[in-house]
């Protein structure tokens, strides 16, 4: 027996990704952020979701796919994590496609490691390749980057 | 069966109150034997428990119980004298029945245990040690007044004058009777005596049954945390909410939009209040576990130590109340251990062999100041100096420059211990840097004051709350950000000529004099590396552009850690209310923010943390820096019998020639345009506020020689504005230096007209004007006046 998910699509360029529908809170227009300085580039701001402050992740930036184009409106794709929801930029929400296990494929490991870490799978689709995004990993290792790349990562006295 | 389990949750939450309650009864009682009403109310809460834990069929926490009580009604009924076994048995009876009731929050049973020992030894202590007369043990005392919830219930006396059935002298004539030996109560000897009818007696004792009565019922209820806590946050919600439409409708013309928004405006703030309110717990919640800790530390290393507390009353905020409650367990073991001396040499040092704690709380400034004073020792300056120098955290040479108050604080250093001997509680090295991180996580301060040989004070700042804060709004590079108020000190706006000249640079580090005290710069828009940087590297590098002539500077005077620093920013907006909101994880490791907030307009701002931005900025520096900062004299040192301890000013006559003067003889320190000055005479004299200043030139008159005005080179003359009965007489110098303030002793010097003697001062010696006799010399026509100040 096949197990069937569900995953909402977005596109970063032309790439397809994919995050499990469950994951997903909701998705909203751009927003205008408040800049965070001093932290890593991949966070982009913050926002106020109704009285709730959400991280703004850049995806493209995260996964290095190259700067999108100036005047564009990104999407916020806000997911949930452990430690609450988190946005994701993308450039553009796709489908909500259902997909069953015999179409997924690991991730090659000619990717980066620290790109490959956050695709969970490959899934071949007719439409092209989603790459199954594993957000928890992504905030995991922004977490890390985050701590290494600061320069202000001292111990307080 | 939810039943069973809401009784037993209740029975739960009573008994732990009850039993913190008891443990610090038991440690009055053991000072206060005779304190009948203590005992009392230990009995009822021990009864009250036993009663429940049968009813609810914990039979192990019955049989515990069972014992305690009997032991306790020997007791109250004066057949058994207190000693300290007793008192040790009872706590640990205590000890016991608060296993259970863990056990049985966890589990719902009591667990296994064997508790025969206990019994036995509370049974054991059932027959008389040592046999003293009990009645002296207990002198009997009026009404043991059953109060369980700390209302004052009134004493029948009180009822019965109030109904008018007593007079006041018939009571005051029963109750001394009682206190001289009659066992009676005061019921009885009145009525005995023939001032009151039995029936009147049976009247007020009904009121009084109903007074307590009333007192112990529900008037409070018991609330979840977790719901008042999702209350604050939607409270939180609505100010943010109430800010915008506030924002909103002072944008428009709407006068009906405006008067509604205003009534909601005051409604929310009342909303607001009324819920921190709730969230507001008595300090005294944590404190009254300090009693039996102080006790059990006390006896564990061979000490007498009593603990008094002063301003139990004083509320903070649930999250805080917890939050500062290890750091001041820490604390107060601390201080016991390490702080108090042993019963002998305090008998050698001629104190009272027992050492008395204290715990202070009181508000100031919106904040909570929190001191744990002991009169133990006080900390081994010297001692403190050579372990640091071994531990490698300061060099010798630091060592020497540092004050005994900042070698004190070198005990909140991580790694820093100076007990000889490692104990159960203390001399790890752990645990004083611990306190000062907690502390600091909550926006709090801690610091130390020792007075050798007579103890030390641990002195916290600590905010009244975390949820809702009053934050001062800046703008940087176009960005809003939020500072604590907490931290403000005071605000300066230099304009125009004073933008330019108001900023000089120390080897590239910008600073500002404020009121002639050298204030570090730090420029938030370079500390965030955003936007706009050449202006202000300019303004470092002291070269401007036209353009940037006409900017203002903005100073947002703050402190961090004891010390003040000024932060600029493009823009200051406003003070305002805001909610401090956490920040995800992944931006906590960066610790200049303290949080994020929403503004009026909704959008997000940042919360700086100011003593994180000052690390940041290297305001604080490292150990080395504040071996030089102590130079700059901010801190005031223990004072020696034979020192001097007041801020001077320091300044610079002639060409090399340095001076100080007490700086609390100063007014002001001015700077005048050559072109502004005049003469009067041969007298050289300025206008200033609408009178006329003489001006005496220091260096004229110490160096005993006159000068024309056209000598000096200098454009601006700096002026040290001295009062002088009333009158302003300005003493030119060439240079204000610093004001220090620091120990020195001045050694007398009777050769020299104005000078009153020299003291080493940041390591050089140094002249201490005498303003009098210099004023005398330089203006003979003034001597009288001048020479009696």
């Amino acid at each position: 027996m096949t197990v069937t998910r569900r995953f909402c699509t977005f596109f970063l360029g032309d790439q397809l990704f994919g995050v499990a529908v469950d994951q997903v809170q909701e998705v909203i227009q751009h927003q205008e952020m408040t800049r965070v300085p001093l932290v890593p580039e991949v966070i982009r701001g913050l926002i106020n979701l109704r009285g709730q402050i959400v991280m703004v992740v850049d995806l493209r930036r995260r996964l290095r796919i190259g700067e999108s184009i100036p005047g564009a409106s990104p999407i916020n794709v806000v997911v949930r994590s452990k430690e609450g929801p988190v946005s994701l930029l993308v450039d553009r929400i796709g489908d909500v496609v259902e997909v069953n296990e015999e179409t997924a494929e690991v991730p090659p490991h000619t990717l980066e490691a620290d790109i490959r870490i956050l695709i969970a799978g490959v899934h071949k689709l007719d439409q092209g390749l989603m790459h199954v995004l594993n957000t928890e990993k992504a905030f995991e290792s922004l977490e890390r980057a985050g701590g290494s790349l600061s320069p202000l990562h001292q111990p307080r006295r | 069966m939810s039943d069973d389990a809401a009784i037993v949750k209740e029975f739960l939450i009573e008994s732990y109150e009850n039993l913190d309650r008891l443990d610090q009864d038991l440690v009055v009682l053991e000072k206060d034997p005779a304190n009948r009403d203590t005992l009392a109310s230990i009995f009822r809460t021990i009864h009250t428990i036993k009663g429940t834990s049968g009813f609810l069929a914990f039979n192990q926490l019955e049989a515990v119980t069972h014992a305690g009580e009997t032991l306790l009604s020997r007791l109250r009924d004066g057949l058994l004298p207190l000693t300290a076994e007793i008192t040790t048995a009872l706590l640990a009876m205590v000890d016991a029945v608060r296993e259970m009731l863990k056990s049985i929050e966890a589990s719902g049973k009591e667990g296994e245990r064997n508790d025969q020992d206990l019994i036995a030894m509370l049974a054991r202590l059932l027959e008389p040690q040592d046999v003293g007369p009990p009645s002296e043990a207990l002198p009997a005392k009026t009404e043991p007044g059953a109060n369980p919830s700390g209302r004052p219930v009134p004493n029948l006396g009180e009822i019965l004058i109030k109904r008018g059935s007593a007079k006041v002298s018939d009571v005051h004539a029963a109750v001394e009777q009682q206190k001289a030996g009659d066992p009676r109560h005061v019921g009885e000897i009145l009525v005995e005596n023939g001032a009151v009818k039995s029936q009147d007696i049976i009247e007020a004792l009904n009121a009084q049954q109903h007074a307590r009565a009333h007192s112990a019922s529900d008037s409070t209820i018991r609330i979840d945390v977790g719901q008042l806590d999702r209350l604050m946050n939607r409270v939180g919600e609505l100010v943010l909410l109430r800010n915008q439409i506030v924002q909103y409708a002072n944008s428009t013309e709407d006068s009906e939009l405006l008067g509604t928004s205003q009534r909601l405006n005051l409604l929310t703030t009342e909303l607001q209040e009324g819920v921190m309110k709730t969230r507001m717990q008595p300090i005294g919640n944590i404190w009254s576990k300090f009693p039996r800790t102080v006790r059990d530390v006390a006896l564990g290393c061979g000490k007498q130590v009593r603990i008094e507390m002063e301003g139990k009353e004083t509320e903070l905020d649930k999250t805080i109340i917890e939050a500062i409650k290890d750091p001041l367990t820490h604390l107060v073991r601390n201080a016991v251990d390490h702080g108090m001396e042993t019963p002998e040499l305090r008998r050698a040092a001629g104190k009272d062999p027992e050492g008395c704690l204290s715990l202070r709380a009181f508000h100031e400034g919106g904040q909570v100041i929190i001191e744990v004073d002991d009169d133990g020792a006080g900390l081994d300056c010297e001692k403190l100096r050579t372990k640091a120098i071994q531990k490698g955290l300061i060099t010798p040479d630091q060592a020497s420059r540092m004050g005994d108050r900042e070698i004190s604080n070198l005990i909140f250093l991580p790694g820093f211990s100076t007990a000889e001997k490692v104990t159960s509680v203390s001399g790890r090295g752990v645990g004083m840097d611990v306190v000062k991180t907690h502390i600091e996580r909550i926006g709090g301060t801690v610091d130390v004051q020792s007075k050798p040989g007579n103890g030390c004070t641990v002195r916290m700042k600590i905010p009244l709350t975390l949820a809702i804060i009053p934050a001062l709004i800046v703008t940087t590079a176009g960005d809003r950000y939020a500072v604590p108020q907490v931290s403000l000190l005071e605000l300066v706006r230099l304009e125009g000529e004073h933008a330019r000249r108001g900023i000089e640079t120390i080897s590239g580090a910008p600073v500002h004099r404020l009121r002639g005290r050298l204030l570090p710069l730090v420029y938030l828009n370079r500390a965030l590396k955003v936007g706009r940087d050449v202006r202000d590297s300019a303004l470092c590098a002291g070269i401007l552009s036209a353009g940037a002539e006409s900017q203002n500077v903005n100073i947002v005077v703050l402190r961090a850690d004891d010390r003040q620093f000024g932060l600029v920013v493009d823009e200051i907006n406003d003070t305002e209310e805001i909610v401090v909101k956490p920040l995800s994880k992944q931006l906590k490791s960066i610790n200049i923010y303290a949080g994020a907030t929403i503004m009026g307009d909704g959008k997000v701002a940042l919360i700086l943390d100011v003593p994180g931005l000052a690390q940041h900025s290297n305001v604080l520096g490292d150990m080395r820096d504040r071996a030089v900062k102590k130079e700059e004299g901010r801190h005031s040192t223990a004072v020696a019998d034979t020192h001097q301890c007041k801020p001077m000013l320091l300044f610079q006559y002639g060409e090399t020639g340095r001076m100080a003067i007490d700086l609390a003889l100063v007014a002001r320190l001015e700077e005048f345009h050559r072109d502004a000055i005049e003469a009067a005479g041969d007298q050289e004299a300025v206008q200033y506020r609408g009178q006329i200043m003489p001006l005496v030139r220091v260096s004229h008159v110490l160096e005993n020689r006159r000068r024309m005005i056209s000598e000096n080179k200098q454009e601006a003359l700096q002026v040290v504005v001295y009062i002088d009965k009333g009158r302003s007489v300005g003493l030119v110098v060439d240079r204000i230096l610093d004001i220090v303030e620091e120990s020195f002793l001045i050694q007398p010097e009777t050769g020299r007209g104005g000078v009153l003697g020299s003291a080493v001062i940041q390591k050089r010696v140094i002249d201490i004007l005498d303003a009098p006799s210099l004023l005398a010399a330089a203006l003979p026509s003034q001597a009288p006046a001048g020479a009696q100040t």
